[in-house]
C-alpha cells in the first residue's frame, strides 16, 4: 500500500467510512471527524510512518500541517516522510 | 429535609454482571476471588484477586468508545445503565439541572496510566495515544455518565481511597435531602488489577497470599476487587408521585477523620463515624439489625472495626450481625462501599444476610456475630454500611426500608 491508500486507510478507519467513501477533497469536517478525532488520525498517521506531525490543536490553521483536504494530508504527510527519513 | 430513596442500582464485579447475579452469588456464599490474568503477573508475589471475568469489552462498546473509557469508566457506564433502567428515571429539562454524579474512585484510569508508562519507560517509546489524559482522568466516569444520561446539575468525583464510594453516596445523599437535587446517579468504581496496581499494593505487605478471611483468627490480609456499583438516588416525594419502585431509604450519613495515622485505623474515628450516621438517621442504635462491615481480612482493620462497633452499639452489638462481603467480590477500594450496598438492599428486600465467607476460627477480639460461612435469613429494617479508608477518613451510610 502506498503513502496515498495508507493516509486514506487511516482517516475512512476514523470516519467509519470504506476507504472508497474517502474523497480527495473532502474535509475532515465533511467526513464527520471532530477536532476530537482529527487529534487522534493525526496520532494514527505519526505511529504509522514514524513521522512527528507538527500540528496544533489549539489552532490548526496556525500550523504548518495543512488539514484543509484529504489531499492536502496526504501531500504534507508524503513531504515530512521525505524530510524526516534524511 | 426532604427524604431519600434509591430507584435505581447497577453493578459488575467478580460475583456477577448485575445486581440479581451477585445477589444470588452473596445468598450462596459464594467467592469470586481467583487466580489474576494479566501481563506480568508472574512478577508479583500476590496473584490472586476478584477480577470481572467473561467481560468482553468490544461487544458492549465501539472502538471510539474504547479509545476514551479507562476499564473504570467502562465499569461505571454498565452498571449506571443498569441503574437507570430500572429507575425508570430520563432527564430532560430542569430535572436535569437539578440532577447529577457524584462518583468514588481512587486509582481512576489506572489502567491507562501503567499502560503508558510501560510504552514511554519500558518500551521507549516516545508517543502514547492523544486522548491518554481523557482517559485516565479520576472523573472521566463521572462525565461520561453525565452525558450519556444528560445530567446537567452538580457532578465531581470523591477520592477518599476505601471509603471513596461511601462519601461520594453521602455527598449524593445530602444534595437531595436539602432540595439542592431531585435525583442523582452515585456510587463507585475501581479498576486496579493492573501490574503496577497490584505491584504498588504488594509492597504495603498487607495482601495475602490465599484468601480473604475477616474477621477469622487466621486472616491474614486483604484480596484487591474491581468493579463498579451504580445507584439512582431520588427524593422520596418525585420517586413516589411516577409509582417508581423504591429499593430503600437512605435515612442517616456521617463522615469523620481519624486526625492520626497515615494507614492505621482508629476505634474512635470509626466509632464516631458510626455513632454520627445514627444520630443523623434520628434512629435509635436498637433498631440496627445488620451492619455491613469494612472488614478488609486485615489484622488491624478487623479487630478496630470489631471494638467500635462494640463502643456504639454497648449490649446492642451482641444481637446485631456484621458480615464482610469483601471475602466474596474482594476489596473493590474506591468502589467497594457501592457493590457492599448491594449485600444491604438484599438484607432489607429479602431478609437475607450475606455471609463472611473463609471463616474458619473465632478471635477473641472480633467477638461479634460475622454470619459466618452461610447466608442467613432475618427480618432487619435498619442497616449500616461502614467504610474507613486509608489516611483516616470514614464515612458510613445508614439504610432503612420504606
Amino acid at each position: 500500500m502506498d503513502v496515498k491508500d495508507q493516509v486514506i486507510a487511516i482517516i475512512a478507519e476514523q470516519a467509519m467510512l470504506e476507504p472508497s467513501d474517502v474523497a480527495l477533497d473532502s474535509t475532515p469536517e465533511d467526513l464527520g471527524i471532530d477536532s476530537l478525532g482529527l487529534v487522534e488520525t493525526i496520532f494514527a498517521i505519526e505511529e504509522a510512518f514514524d513521522i512527528s506531525v507538527p500540528f496544533n490543536a489549539n489552532d490548526p490553521t496556525a500550523s504548518d500541517f495543512d488539514i484543509s483536504s484529504v489531499a492536502k494530508i496526504i501531500e504534507g504527510i508524503q513531504t515530512l516522510i521525505k524530510e524526516q527519513s534524511s | 429535609m426532604k427524604r431519600v430513596v434509591i430507584t435505581g442500582a447497577g453493578t459488575i464485579n467478580a460475583l456477577g454482571h448485575d445486581v440479581a447475579q451477585t445477589q444470588e452469588a452473596m445468598r450462596e456464599g459464594r467467592c469470586g476471588i481467583g487466580e489474576l490474568e494479566f501481563r506480568d503477573v508472574d512478577r508479583l508475589a500476590i496473584r490472586i484477586g476478584g477480577q470481572v471475568r467473561g467481560y468482553d469489552a468490544e461487544a458492549v462498546f465501539n472502538r471510539q468508545q474504547l479509545a476514551l473509557y479507562d476499564r473504570f469508566t467502562q465499569f461505571t457506564l454498565l452498571a449506571a445503565r443498569q441503574a437507570m433502567a430500572q429507575s425508570g428515571l430520563e432527564f430532560s429539562g430542569e430535572l436535569a439541572n437539578k440532577s447529577g454524579v457524584v462518583l468514588g474512585t481512587s486509582g481512576g484510569g489506572l489502567t491507562t496510566q501503567d499502560e503508558n508508562y510501560r510504552a514511554v519507560y519500558e518500551e521507549g517509546k516516545n508517543r502514547v495515544h492523544p486522548f491518554v489524559v481523557p482517559k485516565l482522568m479520576n472523573n472521566a466516569a463521572a462525565s461520561h455518565v453525565s452525558m450519556e444520561f444528560n445530567l446537567r446539575g452538580p457532578s465531581f468525583t470523591v477520592a477518599t481511597a476505601c471509603a471513596s464510594s461511601n462519601h461520594a453516596m453521602g455527598q449524593a445523599f445530602q444534595m437531595i435531602r436539602t432540595g439542592m437535587c431531585t435525583a442523582m446517579i452515585t456510587g463507585g468504581s475501581e479498576s486496579m488489577l493492573c501490574f503496577g496496581g497490584v505491584k504498588a499494593w504488594e509492597g504495603l505487605r498487607v495482601m495475602t497470599k490465599d484468601a480473604c478471611r475477616p474477621f477469622s483468627a487466621t486472616r491474614n490480609g486483604m484480596v484487591q476487587g474491581e468493579g463498579a456499583g451504580i445507584f439512582v438516588f431520588e427524593e422520596y416525594e418525585h420517586a413516589k408521585a411516577r409509582g417508581a419502585t423504591i429499593l430503600a431509604e437512605v435515612l442517616g450519613f456521617a463522615m469523620t477523620s481519624d486526625a492520626a495515622d497515615i494507614v492505621m485505623p482508629s476505634k474512635q474515628g470509626a466509632a464516631r463515624a458510626i455513632s454520627g450516621a445514627l444520630a443523623d438517621a434520628r434512629i435509635d442504635k436498637t433498631r440496627v439489625g445488620y451492619v455491613n462491615a469494612h472488614g478488609t481480612g486485615t489484622a488491624a482493620n478487623d479487630k478496630t472495626e470489631c471494638a467500635a462497633v462494640a463502643d456504639v452499639f454497648g449490649t446492642h452489638a451482641d444481637k446485631l450481625m456484621m458480615s464482610s462481603t469483601k471475602s466474596m467480590h474482594g476489596h473493590l477500594i474506591g468502589g467497594t462501599g457501592a457493590v457492599e450496598l448491594l449485600a444491604c438492599l438484599m438484607a432489607l428486600n429479602e431478609g437475607i444476610i450475606a455471609p463472611t465467607i473463609n471463616y474458619e476460627e473465632p478471635d477473641p477480639e472480633c467477638a461479634l456475630d460475622v454470619v459466618p460461612n452461610e447466608a442467613r435469613e432475618a427480618e432487619v429494617d435498619v442497616v449500616l454500611s461502614n467504610a474507613f479508608a486509608f489516611g483516616g477518613l470514614n464515612a458510613v451510610l445508614a439504610l432503612g426500608r420504606v
